[in-house]
């Protein structure tokens, strides 16, 4: 983070296989049954099922009002559900308090007390437990080591900079050793280089701890870096719940695939489907979609065709013997973000096609320019059909 | 067009005359307690006699010492209900009647004292109270408590909820999370309602007067009753004492809500 240089460690890979989701036996840490939260007539959580498991690193994601902190609070103990259950570690968490809860939390305004010391925010938790006093002193030791804090129990919160209110704040909540640690946006106030960072340390340290961590954010770089499996929310609902890649590359909502990453939507209509192969037809594009996927579409149904920008290949040349997959026309944008470069390519028909390209060699002259033709084409296993 | 800022003539002479109007009959009285003559209005040099033969007043001193126990006690009490009731305001959300539980609060702050006196006087008699110092205590904290529920539901407002609900999630019960987490934050703005009560209730004459019974004459009521025989060098010195009591109390309340000001601003 901002203040001591990590100690040299030996490098080690920090994420194993790890998937108790899709192990059936495996027993969820948590789980939510059936939730639904209601303030008034307005839904803030409709019927929201999930289970999640020990060691994991959560991430709840989703834009402002969909609810996704409402089910944090939830587990919290801060609000209560109107129906269903949530259970932790088989226990039935209805009715019971914030403070009897084996949950911790760590705030987004990071909530330091302002009037104690940065051991005695720490120690605070402890000193509810009654704990004693030398295994207190102990405990804020190891903590403030974890966080690479030491040095800096006497200051108080405002003597601190935003990066160290945050690894206090971190601290604090660890302290009591919960089964679970809530972090709510935890990153939202750091600025970008330090969040990077930050998040690769918090994955880093989750994984040596093994406690199970739950994020709330709407920043989908920040899900899909630190997460083992996001569920992405709308409007108090689960939309799509699994790991980053599949986010990614196998959306299942138009929802999804806009929310996460850049994409492009075709809308078509399905002409033949034979196992392994469908073939659509678009408005928007001459040639024909072919795709690999295994759907249950029928000849006739509507349906989209979601292409990532990065799987589309662009350049001045037509590739031969290409007759499905593929599209002409004109450049009119260019975002040049260094590493990559993203074109906007306008089609005959007036459709707008994104597509990006690795800038692989240093040329200061981009070698597709402004109003070049160029021709655009895709794998059939590039794109991905969702059903409207 | 750019505003001039700063000293001219005009702001000066506005300044002055304010000023003036506003402190030279108290710098009279400042300066005619030092007087040694025994006239008020015949300077004869200077002396501190006055205020050593203040002390020689048994009735004034003892009318100081009942000032000082109903204040601290009135003020303590209305404290300890002005926050609560400041508490209820900006926590409870809205509850049934909270715009009339908010009316009921602050009215006192606008009722004539004259008023509040005489109902206090009627429900004393009525339930039969004897009239001494609780009389005047208790009805002190009627109309100072709203003074302070004013400054601590203004702190209450700008307060980080997040800060007791940490609490909360560490392990704190509510009443644990509010002593060691909301109390201490929100402590200046109760020290500085505390400070205003204690200064109302000293000045209180108007009030006072309905409710105390014999025995429990407070200083503003003292000094009152001996003007009345005629003002003597003797009132003037006590009442600069008073000034600068009171000076010193308003200036520690100003400087509790400025160090409060500076911790919120330093975040």
């Amino acid at each position: 983070m901002d203040s001591q240089p990590a100690k040299p460690q030996k490098p080690q890979s920090v994420r194993r296989k790890f998937e108790p989701w899709a192990d059936p036996a495996a027993q969820p840490l948590i789980r939510f049954q059936s939730v639904v939260k209601r303030y008034g007539d307005v839904v803030a959580i409709d019927d929201v099922s999930l289970d999640i498991y020990e060691r994991e690193f959560f991430a709840l994601l989703g834009p402002s009002g969909c609810g996704k902190t409402t089910l944090m609070r939830m587990l919290a103990g801060f609000e209560e559900a109107s129906e269903g259950r949530i259970t932790l570690a088989g226990s039935d968490l209805s009715g019971v308090p914030p403070y009897r809860r084996p949950v911790n939390m760590m705030f987004q305004s990071y909530a330091l007390f302002p009037h104690m010391t940065v051991a005695d925010n720490i120690a605070f938790g402890l000193k509810q437990e009654r704990m004693p006093k030398s295994e207190i002193a102990a405990r804020v030791d190891e903590m403030l080591k974890l966080v690479n804090l030491r040095g800096f129990e006497k200051r108080k919160p405002h003597q601190l900079s935003g990066g160290q209110r945050q690894r206090v704040a971190l601290a604090r909540s660890l302290a009591k050793r919960p089964k679970v640690l809530l972090l709510d946006e935890p990153m939202a106030a750091l600025d970008k280089k330090l969040r990077e960072q930050t998040q690769f340390e918090l994955m880093d340290l989750q994984q040596r701890i093994g406690t199970t961590f739950i994020i709330v954010t709407h920043d989908q770089e920040e899900a899909m870096t630190v997460a083992d499996r996001i569920a992405v929310m709308d409007h108090g609902k689960l939309v799509q719940v699994a790991t980053p890649t599949e986010i990614y590359e196998q959306p299942n909502s138009r929802y999804v695939a806009e929310f996460v990453g850049d994409i492009n939507i075709i809308e078509a209509v399905v002409e033949r489907v034979t196992p392994g192969d469908i073939a659509l037809k678009s408005n928007a594009l001459e040639a024909e979609l072919r795709l690999t996927q295994r759907s249950d579409v029928k000849t006739g149904d509507p349906a989209a065709v979601a292409l990532r920008p990065e799987k589309i290949r662009i350049g001045k040349e037509p590739l031969s013997e290409v007759h499905a997959n593929c599209a002409q026309g004109v450049v009119y944008d260019i975002a040049y973000l260094g590493d990559l470069s993203i074109y906007h390519v306008h089609l005959e028909n007036g459709f707008v096609l994104k597509a990006t390209k690795t800038n692989i060699s240093r040329q200061i002259e981009p070698p597709i320019g402004w109003d070049d033709k160029v021709y655009l084409s895709w794998t059939p296993d590039a794109g991905v059909l969702l059903k409207s | 067009m750019a505003m001039r800022k700063g000293l001219s003539p005009v702001t000066v002479t506005a300044l002055a005359g304010g000023l003036a109007f506003l402190y030279v009959p108290l710098i009279l009285l400042v300066i005619y307690s030092f007087n040694d003559s025994r006239l008020v209005t015949v300077w004869g040099g200077w002396s501190t006699r006055w205020y050593l033969g203040l002390l020689h007043n048994q009735a004034l001193m003892d009318a100081a010492w009942v000032s000082l126990k109903v204040a601290t006690v009135a003020a303590t009490l209305a404290t300890i209900l002005g926050t609560l009731a400041a508490l209820a305001l900006v926590r409870a959300g809205a509850f049934r009647g909270r715009t009339l539980f908010a009316g009921l609060v602050y009215a006192p702050l606008v009722m004539p004292e004259v008023i509040t006196g005489l109902a206090l006087l009627l429900l004393f008699v009525a339930i039969d109270f004897d009239r001494g110092f609780w009389t005047v205590a208790l009805a002190h904290v009627t109309f100072t408590m709203c003074f302070v529920a004013v400054i601590v539901q203004s702190r209450l407002l700008t307060f980080d909820y997040s800060l007791e609900e940490a609490a909360l999630d560490l392990g704190a019960t509510p009443f644990r999370a509010f002593f060691s987490v909301t109390l201490p934050v929100i402590l200046p703005a109760v020290a500085a309602g505390w400070l205003l009560a204690f200064t109302l209730s000293l000045d209180d004459l108007v009030i006072a007067n309905f409710t105390a019974g014999p025995g429990n004459t407070t200083l503003p009521m003292r000094i009152y009753s001996q003007v009345r025989l005629g003002v003597t060098p003797e009132v003037n010195a006590i009442s600069t004492v008073f000034i600068v009591v009171i000076t010193a109390v308003v200036l520690a309340a100003s400087l509790a809500m400025k160090w409060q000001q500076e911790k919120i601003e330093s975040r």
